[in-house]
């Protein structure tokens, strides 16, 4: 039904290295073509209409969390955005907000990431620094094991951090995907950690008691992460680390 | 000129690069990474099912070992393996998902007491070990004995990757994001660092480095459709071939996995199989039993990807708008499983097919998936002809794999090749100095330069996407699954033509500093001369061995054929590689080459295999009556790992023996 189609591309373009540039909206037009995502389309129209157009894609299979960005309103990853889910052929990109603009649609959430990690300590700190790689491992609760791979599978794609009114308001907030994390290593058994470590991290207004509970985080988010759950529940031990 | 030294210099963020990256730093190195994008979104994070490492605490991997694993990856391998890598290989793979567990990998864990699995399309119940209780668990794949990959839900790269980086973060690591290396800077003997561009503000940079180790993954996008991420284009082994010194191994040996989804070409894991799904004709016939009786869907991958080839030559595939494919079902593993321990699969096939896996069967089709080729190391990961240059992971042909690499051995090759080889570096920097040659750094940073002058400023009027959409047609259809002479001849000559035409490449975007079109043009350059090295390896390998599989030669011949192409570029206005070979020799194989099991027995033998047979089975005999299996293992071919790993690995199944063992000792 959506074969044969012409798609409207409503796209944001800014060059800020380009001296005299100004941000705008420029429109493209492309023929549909069955199960057409926005990855196919941006590479078409980078290959026979514009080349200079700048987006980020690595697994183009919603793994990788690259390519996230606004489409028609809303964060989500593009290359698993099916062009068929706008009955009317008309998409609107714009490039992710809270983040450094490199160019067009290309944001770098990598550098954003990597000082979140630094910050906040975003790695386990296990028990032991040394353990007997030779030895049979120690054992842990399968049913751990499984709830953290739950919250693991974040994939630092920063739709949630664009999605939050927070975040947008107070630059040093640490967002969703930061409390996500800090979540997941107060839950691993084998992290050394105390809830007063996390406290110190967290407890403030650039941690869980910033957060305005308007949950965009919890309805953009790729993954499906329970955010919502996991905020409240890092209010709760935090709160508790104080009395 | 912009000059940044360092001691050990990593290219490629994934999981093999990080690991080598991290030992160099634990070993006090001053270390830099450099990646085309943030280190998380490495293609590492793609591999789903898990890693091969023979822990044994499943009741289905009991009896388990580095033995098993040893000779499965050879088999696996048609036997075109290096057997000494390939136990280097299985003996330190248990010690990697050991040391990854402390790093905050969330490994699937074993539940001791009963247990409903799904094997040959039947419900079993199987029986765990109280004491396995916790322990690591591990699933069924392709091509193994038994139950040995170890795994994350299916998401095993990806929190691998996760564990692996904030391990380099806590480290104080850096990743130099979106830096593109260019060019290799050496002086004929020894690898000095490479050159590298900036793809936001176009500067070039020259990276100075005692030790230079390429792990940029694999060369799949040389072809159409791949299951790879589109960042996997082998401009790592084409930086080493560049050099005209390096040389790549074994480039024709690329794997098709069975199970990609159609048209898009993402893949849906192994683990899929492994854990009891079926694959169907347009009929719905489960048709691998009638090809492989023993084995079925969990033959190896280039079997079931030949079977499945063969079964829609036959017509009995599905026709689609894209062409015939066949059906992955595993409906009959249950909702609760798909949605558990087969979450990923389960999200591609509703964003990409809009499908439901529970309840409908997905359209896959063989799909181009696994550079078993790369850049040619010896054991210590560093390539024989330049002195520095280190290789690791996909990138590489340390060569565990030979001609064709087994599920879960790939995301196992990163971590625990780059543990190993990751000592070497850290070894080499410290045994040799950080040499500076500023004139010859000048000569391949002016090359870099210039060449990006010709492609902004120059009169060439070829796109460069179009060249490499034609370069990745003509891989797809004369360098695929089933290869012949006369198709491979017509590769080589096209891609030939491609590649004096790639010299004419002109350029609409003239920006030098962030454009995507001058990054495409650079990168086709180079993948061309890549895509060569394969077309020339398989068309001169007249015999079929593993993933390469010649209808005008079906047999595997080891009288001829047992060996590993070499490729090297002879000159810069070269357009073909040279080839030469590397003998593997039989008399030092632990395993010589036999049958692998599938399909008939119509290997052509060598004349040592006979006389190795016989000499493995009077060493054996001369051994005492007590040697136990490390001793005879070690009488027939020994190998060497670093001292800190060389400790054997503790099992549940021998901790009992163990027990018993140390009592034996105090009696002594």
């Amino acid at each position: 039904m959506s074969q044969g189609r012409t798609l409207t591309f409503n796209i944001f373009r800014y060059d800020p290295q380009e001296p005299g540039d100004k941000p705008k909206m420029v429109k493209y037009q492309l023929e549909e073509a069955p199960g057409m995502t926005v990855f196919i389309a941006l590479n078409m129209l980078r290959e026979k209409q514009d080349p200079s157009l700048q987006f980020d894609f690595v697994c183009r299979a919603g793994i990788c969390g690259s390519c996230a960005m606004v489409i028609n309103g809303y964060p989500t990853l593009a290359c698993r955005t099916l062009t068929s889910k706008y009955p009317k052929g008309e998409i609107t990109l714009m490039p992710l907000p809270g983040f450094e603009l490199i160019g067009d649609l290309s944001v770098n959430t990598g550098k954003f990431m990597r000082e979140l990690a630094e910050r906040l300590k975003l790695w386990l700190h296990p028990r032991q620094d040394e353990i007997d790689i030779h030895r049979i491992e120690a054992p842990m609760a399968p049913e751990e094991a499984a709830k953290l791979y739950e919250l693991d599978r974040c994939v630092e794609c920063g739709v949630c951090v664009s999605a939050c009114a927070t975040k947008q308001m107070r630059d040093t907030f640490v967002g969703a995907v930061g409390m996500m994390k800090i979540a997941r290593f107060e839950l691993d058994s084998r992290d050394a950690r105390s809830v007063e470590d996390f406290y110190h991290v967290i407890g403030n207004q650039d941690g869980v008691f910033g957060c305005m509970t308007l949950l965009g985080c919890q309805d953009n988010c790729p993954k499906d992460l329970p955010h919502m759950q996991q905020i409240a529940y890092l209010r709760r031990k935090m709160a508790g680390a104080l009395v | 000129m912009k000059l940044i030294y360092t001691d050990s210099l990593v290219v490629g963020a994934g999981l093999a690069g990080l690991r080598v990256a991290i030992a160099s730093k634990e070993r006090g190195l001053d270390t830099v990474v450099l990646s085309l994008i943030p280190a998380k979104r490495s293609h590492s994070a793609a591999a789903q099912g898990g890693m091969q490492a023979s822990l044994g605490n499943t009741v289905k991997g009991m009896g388990d070992d580095e033995d098993v694993h040893f000779q499965d990856t050879v088999k696996g391998s048609d036997w075109g393996c290096d057997q000494e890598v390939a136990r280097m290989f299985a003996h330190c793979a248990p010690k990697a998902v050991r040391e990854l567990a402390n790093w905050g990998v969330p490994w699937t864990r074993v539940t001791k007491g009963p247990r409903e699995v799904v094997v040959n399309a039947q419900k079993v119940t199987i029986e765990e070990a109280e004491a396995a209780h916790g322990l690591i668990n591990a699933r069924d794949f392709g091509g193994t004995k038994k139950w040995r990959t170890c795994y994350t839900a299916d998401g095993t790269g990806h929190s691998l990757l996760y564990a692996v980086d904030n391990k380099a973060i806590s480290l104080d690591i850096p990743v130099h994001e979106r830096i593109e290396a260019l060019a290799l800077i050496h002086d004929g003997t020894r690898c000095h660092g490479v050159v590298a561009r900036c793809l936001i503000t176009g500067e070039l940079r020259a990276y100075i480095a005692k030790s230079t180790t390429i792990a940029t993954g694999g060369y799949g996008r040389i072809y159409e459709v791949s299951t790879n991420a589109i960042i996997c284009e082998g401009i790592g082994q084409a930086l080493a071939l560049e050099t005209g010194v390096a040389k790549l191994g074994n480039m024709e040996a690329v794997q098709f996995h069975p199970t990609a989804i159609v048209p898009v070409g993402i893949l849906t894991t192994e683990g899929c199989r492994g854990d009891g799904g079926l694959l169907r004709d347009k009929d719905g016939h489960r048709f691998m039993p009638d090809y492989e009786p023993e084995k079925k869907e969990l033959a190896s991958r280039d079997v079931v990807s030949r079977r499945m080839t063969e079964h829609i030559r036959k017509g009995q595939g599905v026709d689609s708008p894209y062409g015939p494919h066949l059906w992955l079902d595993i409906t009959l593993l249950g909702r609760k499983h798909v949605e558990t321990n087969l979450r990923e699969v389960k999200e591609i096939c509703e964003n990409f097919l809009g499908i439901d896996p529970a309840k409908d069967w997905i359209p896959v089709r063989p799909t181009q998936h696994y550079s078993m080729g790369g850049i040619r190391t010896d054991a210590t990961g560093q390539s024989p002809q330049l002195k520095g240059l280190f290789s690791v992971g996909e990138a590489a042909c340390w060569d565990m794999h030979g001609f064709n690499r087994l599920g879960g051995n790939s995301l196992a090759e990163t971590v625990v090749g780059g543990m190993i080889i990751g000592k070497y570096v850290a070894d080499f920097c410290q045994q040799n100095t950080l040499e500076i040659n500023t004139a010859l750094v000048e000569k391949f940073v002016n090359q870099v330069r210039s060449e990006i002058d010709d492609l902004v400023e120059g009169q060439g009027s070829e796109s460069a996407f179009d060249i490499k959409l034609e370069m990745q047609r003509i891989m797809m259809d004369y360098v695929g699954i089933f290869r012949n002479g006369p198709e491979l001849q017509k590769a080589v000559d096209e891609l030939q033509a491609l590649l004096l035409r790639s010299r004419n490449i002109g350029l609409t975007c003239k920006k030098r500093h962030a454009n995507p079109e001058l990054v495409e043009a650079l990168r086709v350059k180079r993948m061309l001369k890549v895509a060569l090295t394969v077309a020339c390896g398989a068309e001169a390998r007249t015999e079929s061995r593993g993933a390469h599989a010649r209808e005008d030669f079906p047999q595997r011949n080891d009288k001829e054929w047992l060996n590993r192409t070499l490729s090297s570029w002879p000159s810069a206005d070269a357009t073909l590689p040279v080839l030469d070979y590397e003998q593997l020799d039989v008399m030092k194989m632990e395993l010589p080459p036999g049958y692998r099991g599938y399909g008939i027995n119509n290997a052509i033998a060598h004349p040592d295999t006979e006389k190795r047979e016989q000499q493995i089975s009077e060493i054996l005999s001369q051994l005492p009556d007590d040697a136990d299996r490390y001793a005879r293992q070690h009488a027939l071919m020994p190998f060497e790992v670093p001292p800190s790993l060389q400790e054997k690995n503790e099992r549940l199944h021998d901790k009992s023996l163990s027990n018993r063992a140390q009592l034996g000792d105090e009696a002594k």
